[in-house]
């Protein structure tokens, strides 16, 4: 038998599967889904990558420089960087530390570091470790904060931070939004009336102010988990609006179209017909309108905590790197904690691109 | 439209009191009555309370009484313009605030003049000029405008102005001019310093309004009338903006009601980084503070100009699209 013919592969194609082609041909989109991928992979595997325990404190180690892994020794591949050394300062007669240039310290792959768990296994073992390290000395391949924690291993624990609450907070506002923006398309009428009148109160509230408000007033005694799913549920109780819209818009649309007829004249029940028949059509719609709502649940808990009214330390999150960067004279001296942005922005992007590529492959008939 | 303005007014109304609401809850959410923690607070700065002037402030709140009834006497009080005192600074919250207010709100509304001034105009050309140089241009800058939230667009002005110019660009006034009196002086020193706060603040709004109005004026575009038009010789200025950039307006200007807000939100933070003298900065130290009558007034005052915005901005719908005005009748 012969290969069918792309005209042939179409007709026959599932809707996932047409939704899948067009996706494919965006470009940007797609190189989106693998930055997506990969930052949620480097979130999976945070601590085996940090190179320290990004919660250590080192007076010594304050503020040092990003500092570089040199791959060659001597031509051959050993890839080193340099120790720690004090010097005391002839002025203020504090002790200031540098790297010392002329003493060599080797890089060891999958070395032993602190102890963490990874998928509830206890393990040591990180990518990247230093043979034979001195006291203080360390890969610091993004510099150091002003107490002397690594900013490269507490950026890779931040971004596992970040990118969970995005999705923790999306699962709350997508559930929320469903159920309120279903319910309004289902019952209509006065109920349709309360709820849409709801979303356009919610709405044209200023939200940082409120989020704020409400974000000062959690007890001071909670702990880290307790602080995450409060400032998680605060986030999300304001986000759900946009995903109710789309829900109750395709909701109503697709009411009209033909084949739901056909099912309701074929005896389907009302469950039947939402679950079997709606709910396939317009998934792919929830799911462009959530990678859409993503960047802005992480844009909202980055901005909290950077005010520090979202996550506490001793929590890690990019918000909270941010804050560290707040003021221009820590810029001036630091100006690497400002690294700090560059996943944000990144991922934001990604996800914009990725929301809009799935936007436009939503709808594979059109 | 008549039913369509009172319909809008009365659902501001009752946005209001839910703000309200709220802002009565963040004062009351911390443990303990706030007289209490009023009574500490002054205690502990030197200057006891005895225990009839404790009393008497339980009695003006109603405390120990049901929350309805603390609630009705806070917002008979709010309404009189009375919003009682800053725990922090020991004078009346309406004096700690001050001019904060109106500054958030000329910032809010020069940010919201930017983002129609440049959105309208930059989403016209880019949907006549699809895929011209520009537009990919003005599309990489709206990605970035998207992308980057604005603290950290205000931080990296920051740095790089303070990097390679050595200027300071935070505040809203000249070091001289923060503590003068109201001149002409100080107004066009004002002048001279908003529209770098705005514009940051303005960025994230326009590249979505960019997006926006070119997507429509697109679709408007490709519709048969402006063949016609086109075919019974209009100039192609005219063809443009005669009927497809009117007909684009709605969803831009109906998106304005939901800009307001989005940028009040996003005044408060901007301006803790750049140290813009609005109420930003105030709520955050009061809310740290537990000061809470400040943090509650603040949100109030923000709450109810966001509503009085948008009720204005819905007014504007009205004017420029005829199908609201002449449905509703």
């Amino acid at each position: 038998m012969a290969a069918p013919s792309d005209s042939e592969r179409y007709a026959v194609a599932t809707q996932w599967q047409l939704t899948w082609w067009r996706f494919r041909r965006h470009k940007l989109a797609m190189v989106s889904l693998v930055v997506v991928v990969l930052f949620y992979l480097l979130a999976v595997s945070a601590d085996f990558l940090a190179t320290s325990d990004p919660h250590e404190t080192d007076a010594r180690t304050s503020y040092i420089a990003p500092q570089p892994i040199h791959l060659f020794d001597d031509g051959a591949f050993r890839p080193y960087t340099y120790g720690l050394k004090g010097v005391r300062d002839v002025k203020t007669f504090k002790l200031i530390y540098t790297l010392d240039t002329s003493r060599k310290v080797y890089v060891e792959f999958f070395a032993r570091g602190y102890r963490y768990s990874f998928l509830g296994i206890e393990t040591d073992l990180h990518l990247l470790g230093l043979k034979d390290a001195g006291k203080g000395d360390g890969i610091h391949l993004l510099g150091t904060d002003l107490l002397g924690r690594d900013l490269w291993s507490r950026l890779m624990v931040a971004t596992r931070v970040s990118l969970t609450i995005g999705l923790v907070g999306v699962s709350i506002s997508l559930f929320l939004g469903v159920l309120l923006g279903g319910v309004s398309a289902i019952y209509g009428g006065w109920v349709d009336t309360v709820i849409q009148r709801g979303i356009e109160v919610v709405r044209s509230m200023p939200t940082i102010p409120l989020w704020l408000g409400l974000a000062a007033a959690l007890p001071n005694d909670w702990s880290v988990t307790q602080i995450y799913f409060a400032i998680t549920i605060i986030i999300s109780l304001l986000a759900w609006t946009d995903l109710a819209r789309v829900v109750r818009g395709k909701f109503l649309s697709l009411r009209e179209e033909e084949f739901v007829m056909a099912a309701e004249l074929a005896g389907a029940g009302q469950t039947r017909i939402i679950f079997h028949h709606m709910l396939p059509s317009f998934a792919s719609h929830i799911i462009a309108a959530v990678s859409l709502a993503l960047p802005a649940m992480i844009i909202s808990e980055t901005s909290l905590s950077f005010l520090g009214l979202g996550l506490r330390p001793p929590a890690i999150s990019w918000g909270i790197l941010l804050q560290d960067a707040q003021n221009i004279q820590t810029l001036a001296l630091a100006p690497w904690l400002l690294f700090s942005a560059v996943p944000v922005i990144l991922v934001i992007l990604a996800f914009n691109f990725l929301g809009d590529g799935l936007r436009d492959a939503a709808d594979p008939y059109g | 439209m008549i039913a369509f303005v009172v319909r809008r007014f009365l659902l501001g109304l009752f946005t209001v009191w839910l703000i309200s609401v709220a802002s009565f809850t963040i004062i009351q959410l911390p443990p303990g009555d706030f007289v209490d923690a009023y009574i500490a607070q002054l205690a502990a700065s030197g200057s006891p309370v005895s225990a009839t002037e404790a009393d008497m402030l339980r009695k003006l709140y109603g405390l120990g009484q049901p929350m309805y009834v603390q609630y009705g006497k806070w917002i008979s009080r709010v309404v009189t313009g009375d919003f009682g005192e800053s725990m922090e600074w020991r004078r009346p919250v309406t004096e700690v605030i001050g001019d904060r207010i109106w500054l958030t709100l000329l910032l809010s509304f020069a940010a919201l003049l930017i983002t129609w001034g440049l959105a309208l105009p930059i989403g016209i050309y880019s949907a006549v000029r699809q895929y011209s140089f520009g537009d990919y241009a003005f599309t990489l800058l709206g990605f970035v405008g998207i992308a980057v939230p604005n603290f950290l667009l205000a931080l990296i002005i920051m740095y790089f102005s303070f990097k390679l110019f050595g200027a300071n660009v935070g505040g809203l006034f000249s070091s001289e001019m923060t503590i003068q009196p109201w001149s002409w002086a100080k107004a066009w020193d004002l002048a001279k310093h908003l529209p770098l706060p705005a514009v940051i603040l303005a960025l994230a709004g326009t590249a979505q309004l960019i997006r926006i109005m070119r997507a429509n004026l697109l679709d408007e575009l490709r519709k048969p009338y402006v063949v016609t038009a086109r075919a019974k010789g209009l100039s192609e200025t005219r063809v443009i903006l005669k009927y497809p950039v009117r007909a684009a307006l709605n969803p831009f200007a109906s998106n304005i009601a939901y800009l307001f807000p989005f940028l009040v939100s996003g005044s408060v933070i901007i301006s803790i980084v750049l140290g813009l003298p609005t109420v930003g900065p105030l709520l955050v130290k009061a809310l740290v503070a537990q000061d809470m009558f400040l943090a509650g007034t603040i949100v109030l005052l923000l709450g109810v100009m966001t509503v009085v915005g948008t009720f204005i901005s819905d007014l504007v719908l009205m004017w420029v699209d005829p199908r609201i005005r002449h449905q509703m009748d």
